[in-house]
């Protein structure tokens, strides 16, 4: 009630209540279809994606047997065979990658935090930003002509070195944000007891920050792990097992796209399985991962 | 362990003016992570080495410009700008021309935008102004998920289950409604455009939604109740106190979704029909500039044919470096530089 607030004028409590004019009835029903609109636009974008989980299962689940996992795929049209060495393959290309991004977008990434509060920092993000968006087979040409045209052949290299770059941008940006969130008082508590910045910024502020930073790593990772254009001339493919890093080597993503393109049912079949088993792979690294930082030994500051 | 258990420091505090950092000593009982002299040279060889690491990622854009420009100068010199306006793509006589290529990707990104700008903004709307909390977390989590399916599987799933569903009920649907106009005639072959442009409509959704979302979050509060004070409904609420703020936002997000539809290679190679032509209708199989490179460039024989192809790479880089900066500028503007979920 207006009237118990203190300090009103005596008028407002002889005055009758303002009248508020009811929300007309045409206002009413636009905002109620409105509703009705953004809850059909969630079903619209939730249904594909069931769709997808379900027919992943459904058409993957009856596929997946012993020999899909452990053996070569079989010539052109013989039934059977499996895709163990695109698995195989699959691993080598993206450790590769690790090896070569991981590092390099975390330092980056530390660069931008500790050292790149300015305008060079700011080119760098801006950079960083924009790389992120170069279509994934632009990346593929230029790891063609660095690598392959060099070494004369395709190789697990080469796709090592395009999902690499890949990676770089976005482990860069989630570590910089990530380290932004340690509080810049326990820098200070450092440096007051006189260590060193380098010290600091990899024992204090790296150590801390090192569940998101992880974190971070494996967005990256699932995000390359499913490529196929930067390797469909980079890493190239094979049908046999190959444990050389200068050789063409099968990839689990380039064999569902040769195998899908395929006219038989058969590999029809194993491309719905491969499909299943790279989904299983990249949901359960990334969750691994997660689980060993929440609880584990990896468990930061 | 309490404060009282530990031993205290005890710090010799020096004159302030010796107290340069490479003299000061520490007590020898102290952790030994503070023992011996700090000296300056790890220092700055730490901070130069993470400096070549920012310095590197500049250079690596650097380097996709200088590998797409000396891989390209063979068609440039051979064919000019006329390389972009020619219909022709003959590799036999080595005539190149990229124009089929670049209208496909024209036409499957806008189309593709048509379908997802819509339903993101209805999402993102919906999740951050009228769903319960409880749900909110799920959702986003579920609309996220999407993002994380490699761009194959979508292909795949698209070949086998959407091109038939769209075949046999879409397409007939919309022949005998919109046929009139042109856009929607001749045989339902179910891969063509249209497909290209729901697939790619389904895979840009998530980053639009999510970008939009975070754009709506940073929208005041006090801007919805002030809409909210003078009598408005809810629908009313968000369309003048939310989306009106959060508008340049939100176009950033679309052309953020742009430049990934653009460059959006394996699914749309899979449904498009991989045909070099130009026609009216989206029924009609078609060609982007990231399929031909997909199909064609690790077979390419001869050196123009080759080079064709990278020009057609350089070409597509520099669209979507253009579209992205574009996009991270708007969203730039609205959640004032901070990268993600308004944090730092």
């Amino acid at each position: 009630m207006a009237s118990r607030r203190k300090g009103l004028p005596e008028m407002t409590t002889t005055s009758t209540a303002i009248v508020i004019p009811p929300i007309s009835l045409w206002r009413r029903i636009v905002d109620r279809a409105m509703t009705g609109v953004a809850v059909l636009t969630v079903i619209l974008v939730l249904l594909p994606l069931g769709a997808i989980f379900a027919y992943l299962i459904y058409k993957g689940i009856g596929s997946i047997n012993l020999a899909f996992l452990t053996q070569t795929p079989k010539p052109v049209g013989e039934p059977g065979g499996g895709m163990a060495n695109a698995i195989l393959g699959s691993a080598t290309i993206l450790a590769i990658a690790s090896l070569m991004g991981v590092p390099l977008g975390i330092g980056a990434g530390i660069y931008l935090a500790e050292y790149g509060r300015n305008r060079y920092g700011d080119i760098v993000r801006f950079v960083s930003d924009v790389l992120n968006g170069v279509p994934s087979i632009v990346i593929g040409i230029v790891a063609y002509a660095i690598v392959v045209l060099r070494q004369k052949h395709f190789s697990a290299l080469a796709g090592g070195v395009a999902l690499a770059i890949m990676m770089v941008p976005t482990i860069a940006r989630t570590t910089e944000q990530m380290l932004l969130l340690v509080p810049q008082a326990i820098r200070e508590a450092a440096y007051g007891l006189g260590v060193s910045r380098w010290r600091t910024t990899l024992s204090i502020t790296l150590r801390t920050a090192t569940s998101g930073v992880i974190t971070g790593v494996m967005l990256a990772f699932a995000r390359v792990a499913g490529e196929t254009a930067p390797l469909l001339f980079t890493a190239f493919g094979n049908q046999f097992w190959n444990w050389k890093l200068d050789q063409p080597t099968a990839a689990l993503s380039l064999q569902i796209y040769t195998y899908a393109l395929s006219p038989f049912d058969d590999w029809h079949r194993q491309a719905w399985a491969g499909s299943l088993v790279l989904i299983v792979l990249i949901v359960g690294a990334v969750s691994a991962v997660r689980i060993a930082v929440r609880r584990g030994t990896l468990a930061g500051a | 362990m309490s404060n009282q258990a530990l031993p205290r420091p005890r710090f010799n505090a020096p004159e302030p003016e010796r107290a340069s950092k490479a003299t000061l000593k520490i007590e020898s009982r102290t952790a030994p992570l503070l023992q011996g002299k700090v000296s300056e040279i790890p220092d700055a060889v730490f901070g130069w080495a993470m400096r070549l690491c920012g310095i590197a990622v500049v250079a690596l854009l650097g380097l996709i410009v200088y590998e797409l420009m000396v891989g390209s100068q063979l068609s440039w010199h051979a064919f000019g700008w006329k390389f972009f306006g020619g219909q022709d793509w003959n590799p036999v006589e080595e005539q190149f021309g990229a124009l089929p290529f670049i209208y496909g990707t024209l036409v499957s990104s806008l189309l593709s935008l048509v379908i997802a700008v819509p339903l993101s903004v209805g999402v993102s709307v919906f999740i951050t102004e009228m769903c319960p909390v409880a749900l909110r977390g799920p959702l986003s989590f579920t609309t996220e998920l999407l993002a994380a399916i490699p761009s194959v599987i979508y292909g795949l799933w698209a070949m086998f289950i959407m091109v038939p569903l769209l075949r046999t009920y879409v397409q007939p649907f919309l022949a005998k409604t919109l046929g009139w106009t042109g856009l929607f005639s001749g045989p339902p072959y179910g891969i063509g455009m249209l497909a290209a442009g729901v697939i790619l409509a389904i895979m840009i959704i998530p980053i639009i939604s999510s970008i939009t979302r975070e754009v709506l979050t940073v929208v005041p509060q006090h801007q919805r109740e002030a809409v909210l004070a003078l009598g408005a409904t809810r629908w009313e609420m968000i369309r003048m106190g939310v989306l009106r703020n959060a508008r340049a936002g939100i176009v950033g997000a679309v052309i953020l979704g742009l430049g990934r539809a653009l460059g959006e290679t394996m699914a749309v190679t899979m449904v498009i029909g991989n045909r070099a032509e130009i026609a009216k209708s989206l029924f009609a199989p078609g060609y982007t500039m990231a399929s031909v490179l997909a199909n064609e460039f690790s077979e390419a024989t001869g050196d123009v044919y080759l080079s064709a192809l990278i020009e057609i790479g350089l070409a597509l880089f520099l669209v979507t470096i253009v579209v992205n900066a574009m996009a991270r500028l708007l969203v730039w503007s609205v959640t004032r530089g901070q990268p993600t979920k308004g944090v730092a």
